[in-house]
C-alpha cells in the first residue's frame, strides 16, 4: 500500500531525469533549462497564483473523473463536458452582459454545471440502455462540443461590436469570479475545487454510494451478486464527473478568461486524466497531482520566454509523467505476484 | 459556378486525396484493434510521421527515405505503447492517451527548425492522363502513389484478415487470447507486432500531410484526422472495405465544406464537421444494441489485458 502511494514520486522523478535529458539533445543545458521549468515560474507571488490558477480546473476535472475511474466507467470525454459546460454557463452570463447583481454568478456557476452534467449523460445514457462503448462516445463528443463553442462565438453569440473577431461580449462584472488578491488572477473558484475535494472524500469514503462505487471498480459481477443497481450508479458517476468539469470550465470563463472564445482550455479535460491517474484516484493525492501537472504548463510558459523553446514541451512532460507512473505500476504488479508465489510456496 | 462534369470529377478527386490519411492510419489502427488492442494513440503517430517525415526530406533531399523514415518513427513511437500495454501490462486507455500528448509535443520540439520551410513537389503519376480524358482523368490519374498504396490496403487488409492463416491468428488473438495462447499461439508477439504495423501505417498517414497534401510542417498539423480515423474505425464496425467506404465519406464532408464556405451554402460548416463523430456515434448505437451484432462485429477482447501465467 505504501508504494502504491510512493510510485508517484518515483514517476515524477523520472520524468525531470527524462526532461532533462531531451534539453540536453536539443542543445540545452539541462540543468539550466529545467530550473527555467520548474523553480522559475514559482519563485514568487505571481508564479504561485498562476499555479494555483491552473490547478484548479485540473483538480476539479480529477476529482470527478476519478468517481468514472473508481466504478471501471471510462469516462475521457471531460474536455467536451468542460467545453459543454462552458457553454451553458457563458450563455447564461451572456443573458445578463448588461445586468449587476450578486444572483448572477450562482446562476452562470449552476448552469455551467448543470451543462457538464447534461452532456456527461449523453454517453452515460447510451453505455446503460443502449450498451455503447463509453470510451469512444464521450471522446467523440469532444470534438462535438468544441464545434458547438465554435460555431456560436462565430455565429449567433459573436459580440456585434467585436469587428468579426470569433468572441463572445465580455460579461458583466457581476457574472465574473471575485479575485483573491488585488494583481493576481487567483480567484474564488479556487474554493469550488476544495469543496469538490471534501464532497468527494465524504462519498467516497463514508457513504453507501462510494462503498458500491469501489466494489464496482473493483469486480463487476461482486456488484451485481450484491444487488446494486449498475445503471443507476453508472449515470451518477458521470453526472458527478460531468458537474466538476462544467465547473472547470465555468471558472475559467468567469474567472481569468471573461467571455466565450474558441481556445477556453488548453486540452485541460484530457490532461486532467493525467491528473487521475498520479493521484491514485485519491481526493489528497489530486491535490498534488494537480499542482505538480500545472507546473508543467506554468514551467512550459517560462521556458518558452526564456528559452524560446515550444510551449508544447509541456505535453512532452505531461505524457511522460503518464508513462512512468502507468510502468512503475508494474513493480506494484510484480510484488503482488512475489507475495502470492511465496504463499502457495507456503501451502506446498 | 458551374457544375459541369469535369468539376465533378475534379471534386471526387480531391475528396480521394483527402481521405487517403484517414484510410492509412483507420487500417493500421483496424489491425491493432482486431488483435484486441485499442492504440488510442493514432493522433500521435500520424504527428510523428508528419514531422519526422518533413525532417527528413529536408535533411536528405530524398522522397523515398523521407517516407520510410516517417513509417519507421511510427514504429518506434509505438513500440513505446507495445512495450507499455505487452510488456508492462499497462491500461490501453491511459496509454493511448499518454502517447498522443506526448507525441503532439515531442512533434513540436523536434520541428521547432522545420517549420516555414517549403517542401519539394511530390511526383505524381500518369499526370498527362489526368488532362487528356475529361471526367475519368482526374479521378484516376495524376496522384502520388502514396495514394494508390492507400486505395489498394483496404482490400489487401480484407484479404490478409480472411484469406490468410496470419490474419486467422490476428483475429483469434483479438477474440479469445486465452484459446489463442492454449493453442500455442504467443499472443503478445502478434500483438506487438499488430501495434508496430499500425504504428507504420499512421506515420505513412502523417507523412502524406506533410509531404504531400500540404507540403509543409505546421505544428498540430494532423488537426484532429487521427480521431476521426478511430472514429473510423468503428463507424466501419472493423470492417476494412467500409473503412475505405467511411474515408471516402468523411474525406468528402471536408471538401463539401470548403465548397459550401465558397458558394456561402447556409448551412454552418461546423454542424459539417461534426457528422463524422455524431454518424460514428449513431453506428455505435446501432451496432451495440444488439450483443449479438457486437459479438460479430467488434473484437471480443479489445482493449482488456492479456497475461500470460508463467
Amino acid at each position: 500500500m505504501a508504494l502504491y502511494f510512493f510510485t508517484p514520486f518515483i514517476a515524477i522523478i523520472l520524468t525531470i531525469l527524462g526532461g532533462g535529458i531531451i534539453f540536453y539533445i536539443l542543445g540545452f543545458n539541462p540543468i539550466e533549462a529545467l530550473k527555467f521549468y520548474f523553480i522559475t515560474p514559482i519563485s514568487n507571488l505571481y508564479g504561485l497564483s498562476e499555479l494555483l490558477l491552473k490547478a484548479t480546473p485540473l483538480c476539479l476535472i480529477a476529482i470527478g473523473l476519478s468517481f468514472c475511474f473508481k466504478s471501471n466507467n471510462w469516462n475521457i470525454g471531460a474536455e467536451g463536458q468542460l467545453t459543454f459546460g462552458a457553454i451553458v454557463g457563458g450563455g447564461v452570463a451572456l443573458l445578463f452582459y448588461n445586468q449587476e447583481g450578486f444572483y448572477i454568478l450562482p446562476l452562470v456557476i449552476l448552469a455551467g454545471a448543470i451543462g457538464g452534467m447534461i452532456f456527461a449523460l449523453i454517453p452515460a445514457i447510451l453505455k446503460t440502455y443502449f450498451n455503447t462503448n463509453e470510451i469512444l462516445v464521450s471522446l467523440m463528443l469532444v470534438y462535438v462540443s468544441k464545434l458547438i463553442l465554435d460555431y456560436l462565438v462565430v455565429g449567433p453569440w459573436s459580440n456585434p461590436e467585436g469587428f468579426n473577431f470569433p468572441e463572445t461580449r465580455q460579461f458583466s462584472d457581476s457574472s465574473r469570479m471575485p479575485l483573491l488578491f488585488e494583481g493576481l488572477r487567483i480567484h474564488a473558484g479556487i474554493f469550488l475545487a476544495l469543496a469538490a475535494v471534501m464532497l468527494s472524500w465524504f462519498i467516497l469514503y463514508k457513504t453507501y454510494l462510494g462503498f458500491q462505487i469501489k466494489v464496482s471498480g473493483l469486480s463487476l459481477k461482486t456488484a451485481k451478486y450484491a444487488g446494486f443497481k449498475g445503471k443507476t450508479m453508472i449515470l451518477v458517476v458521470f453526472m458527478i464527473s460531468g458537474a466538476c468539469a462544467g465547473l472547470a470550465g465555468v471558472g475559467e470563463i468567469t474567472g481569468p478568461i471573461g467571455q466565450l472564445h474558441r481556445m477556453i482550455s488548453p486540452d485541460y479535460g484530457f490532461t486532467a486524466i493525467i491528473v487521475a491517474f498520479l493521484g491514485r484516484l485519491n481526493p489528497f493525492g489530486i491535490i498534488f497531482a494537480s499542482l505538480v501537472v500545472a507546473l508543467t504548463y506554468l514551467g512550459a510558459e517560462t521556458a518558452q520566454i526564456f528559452l524560446q523553446i515550444p510551449k508544447y514541451t509541456g505535453q512532452v512532460f505531461q505524457g511522460m509523467i503518464l508513462f512512468f507512473l502507468l510502468a512503475s505500476d508494474y513493480l506494484l504488479f510484480f510484488k503482488v505476484k512475489i507475495l502470492s508465489l511465496k504463499k502457495n510456496e507456503l501451502r506446498h | 459556378m458551374s457544375l459541369d462534369i469535369s468539376f465533378i470529377g475534379i471534386l471526387i478527386g480531391s475528396i480521394m486525396a483527402s481521405s487517403v490519411p484517414l484510410i492509412l492510419a483507420a487500417s493500421g489502427e483496424l489491425i491493432t484493434e482486431r488483435s484486441g488492442v485499442l492504440n488510442l494513440g493514432v493522433e500521435g503517430m500520424m504527428i510523428i510521421g508528419a514531422i519526422s517525415g518533413f525532417a527528413l526530406m529536408v535533411i536528405t533531399d530524398n522522397l523515398f527515405i523521407a517516407i520510410v523514415g516517417s513509417m519507421l518513427s511510427g514504429v518506434i513511437i509505438s513500440l513505446i505503447f507495445g512495450f507499455l500495454t505487452q510488456s508492462l501490462l499497462t491500461n490501453h486507455v491511459a496509454t493511448g492517451l499518454a502517447l498522443t500528448i506526448f507525441s503532439i509535443g515531442l512533434s513540436a520540439m523536434l520541428g521547432k527548425n522545420f517549420v516555414g520551410i517549403p517542401g519539394k513537389e511530390f511526383p505524381i503519376l500518369f499526370s498527362s492522363l489526368r488532362e487528356s480524358i475529361p471526367f475519368f482523368g482526374p479521378i484516376l490519374f495524376g496522384h502520388s502513389i502514396v495514394l494508390y498504396f492507400a486505395f489498394a490496403l483496404p482490400f489487401l487488409t480484407n484479404y490478409f484478415l480472411k484469406k490468410t492463416k496470419l490474419g486467422l491468428v490476428v483475429r483469434a488473438v483479438g477474440d479469445s487470447p486465452v484459446s489463442a495462447s492454449n493453442q500455442g499461439i504467443n499472443v503478445i508477439l502478434v500483438r506487438y507486432c499488430c501495434i508496430l504495423y499500425g504504428g507504420a501505417m499512421c506515420g505513412l498517414a502523417g507523412a502524406y500531410l506533410s509531404l504531400i497534401y500540404t507540403p509543409q510542417w505546421i505544428e498540430n498539423m494532423t488537426a484532429g484526422r487521427g480521431w476521426i480515423a478511430l472514429a473510423l474505425v468503428v463507424f466501419a464496425t472493423w470492417s476494412p472495405i467500409k473503412v475505405l467506404i467511411g474515408a471516402l465519406i468523411f474525406g468528402g464532408i471536408t471538401i463539401l465544406q470548403l465548397h459550401m464556405q465558397a458558394i456561402g451554402f447556409r448551412i454552418p460548416v461546423q454542424f459539417l464537421s461534426a457528422l463524422p463523430y455524431l454518424m460514428t456515434i449513431i453506428v455505435l448505437v446501432v451496432i451495440s444494441r444488439d450483443s449479438r451484432k457486437i459479438k460479430l462485429n467488434t473484437p471480443t477482447s479489445l482493449g482488456r489485458i492479456f497475461y500470460k501465467e508463467k
